[in-house]
């Protein structure tokens, strides 16, 4: 299988300000690979560094040691951003834009042919259900609307490789199954989904293989169906035993 | 170049969507078009007066609209998160300012010619002359120091936190150099030494922007400034505008974003 992400010894170092400690250890030397058509779940609590492993894999933050490679281009240079999307935790877009002037922005970004960019827009307008809304102005959106067209503008390059960070958090019951029929439409397409969650549940049943990060240090890694076999317990259980939490009798 | 100018275009269509400019644009047009309803006693120097009451007016305006669109645009980026998204696409950090700041120049010229479109429109009804290419020389010299400007603002707002502290310094800053620098040379003249070479160091590492002020070409239809000396002021500009966005893009490239 083509590897699409990889991580090698990883490792991200912040400057601390408390007095005493000069610096604070993030990721400890991840090693990671995400094949092609593979639905990745990243998993750990709060803390963990997942958000640093995802902002170093997006470029906001450089490793302090190791690499991460989409397609085999280092995450330093832009041209590895080409064929990912990427849809942040909470919604945030330019307000005063409509959904259609937003995507026609973003579809400028990635440098999507003319021709082509009406029909991008078209589509994944209609795949997440806004083409009702597409020239009302973004602040006017539910939230649930303002997550959809975050997905939309994570879509709209039909990127090879979809980050998606708590994509579930804060929508609604339905939102949630839209999103999940979303990342299996995308699956069925061969399409490499990497996301973060902390709804354990949904992972179990949208995700191909998992790991669990805790305190920067990589626990497991793993298929989802090979941990449950060979915990015999489900997902969360799995995840609390392995960040060593234990419930107060 | 395709990124910078979709992101240039976004700028723009910000300033036209929100309502500033629209506030700016009403009371100029109000003050200018009273000034030009006066006529007093047939009086033209009462009318080069009122002149040059209103491009002050224009002046003021086009700073003010210029440093505060450029000095919310990195903040508001960091502030409601939209440099997430953006920065997770193949755009890198020296596209995203050249982006930023080529939209806030346009958006800022587009300003500074409606001004000096509605100001040539109320002089002329006045005076039934329309100096075309006093208006275009002024407009244009005017459009370049606001380059210089706005390159400034955009340095000034990664390095200080709040738009409000960095358009405040940066108004004074501009005012300063305009009202004042020309001056330096001289005062440099009665100091002692080191504080004269430090003061006439100071005098030639300064934008000169007054430089670019052509308001009496309007005012007092002067002749037209020779081509090659507006080619030469642009080509100032040009150096000033890179060298300051080329210090934004040292402090920005490593900054990290949260």
């Amino acid at each position: 299988m083509e590897t699409t992400l990889s991580f090698e010894k990883l490792r991200v170092e912040y400057r601390s300000r408390d007095l005493g400690e000069t610096t604070k250890v993030a990721v400890l030397g991840l090693n990671l690979r995400v094949g092609q058509g593979e639905v990745f779940g990243f998993l750990g609590p709060n803390g963990a560094g997942k958000t640093s492993t995802m902002n170093v894999l997006l470029g906001f933050v450089p490793p302090t040691s190791g690499t991460a490679r989409i397609f085999g281009v280092d995450v330093r240079e832009p041209i590895a951003r080409q064929r990912i999307g990427y849809l942040p935790e909470q919604t945030y877009y330019y307000k005063f834009l409509t959904a259609e002037e937003l995507l026609r922005f973003y579809a400028g970004i990635f440098q999507v042919p003319k021709a082509q960019t009406e029909q991008r827009i078209d589509a994944v307008l209609k795949l997440v259900e806004l083409d009702h809304a597409r020239k009302r102005q973004i602040k006017t959106y539910s939230k649930g609307m303002q997550q959809r067209v975050g997905l939309a503008q994570a879509l709209i390059n039909n990127p090879d490789l979809l980050i998606l960070d708590e994509p579930t958090s804060g929508l609604d019951p339905i939102g949630r199954m839209k999103v999940r029929e979303i990342i299996q439409r995308l699956k069925a397409e061969g399409k490499t989904v990497f996301f973060s969650s902390h709804e354990l549940g949904e992972v179990e049943t949208v995700c191909d293989r998992v790991a669990i990060l805790h305190q920067g240090e990589l626990k497991t890694e793993g298929r989802v169906s090979d941990l449950l076999k060979e915990h015999s317990a489900n997902l969360e259980q799995i995840f609390l035993k392995l960040i060593g939490y234990s419930p107060q009798p | 170049m395709n990124t910078i100018w979709a992101l240039a275009k976004v700028v723009v269509l910000e300033m036209v969507r929100r309502k500033d400019f629209y506030v700016l644009f009403i009371l100029t047009v109000l003050l200018t078009a009273t000034a030009g309803s006066v006529n007093l006693f047939n009086d033209r120097s009462i009318v080069r007066y009122l002149k040059e009451i209103c491009l002050l007016l224009i002046w003021a305006s086009g700073l003010v609209i210029a440093i505060t669109c450029t000095a919310r645009q990195i903040p508001a980026e960091r502030e409601s998160r939209t440099i997430f998204p953006l920065l997770a696409k193949p755009v890198t950090r020296g596209q995203f300012l050249l982006g930023k700041f080529l939209g806030c120049w346009v958006a800022t010229g587009l300003a500074v010619a409606l001004f000096y479109l509605f100001f040539g429109l109320v002089s002329a009804s006045r005076d039934h002359e329309w100096p075309v290419l006093n208006y275009l020389q002024a407009a244009w010299l005017h459009w370049m120091m606001l380059g210089i400007v706005v390159a400034f603002t955009l340095l000034g707002s990664i390095i200080f936190a709040a738009p409000s502290s960095n358009g405040t310094i940066c108004f004074v800053s501009a005012a300063g150099i305009l009202l004042l620098s020309r001056h330096l040379n001289k005062v440099a003249l009665s100091l002692a030494e080191p504080l004269q070479s430090l003061l006439y160091a100071f005098y030639f590492a300064l934008p000169h922007l007054e430089l670019f002020d052509a308001r009496d070409l309007v005012i007092h239809g002067a002749e037209l400034i020779r081509w090659d000396m507006i080619a030469l002021a642009t080509l100032y500009a040009a150096s000033y505008t890179a060298f300051f966005l080329f210090a934004a893009w040292l402090v920005f490239r490593r900054r990290p974003l949260n």
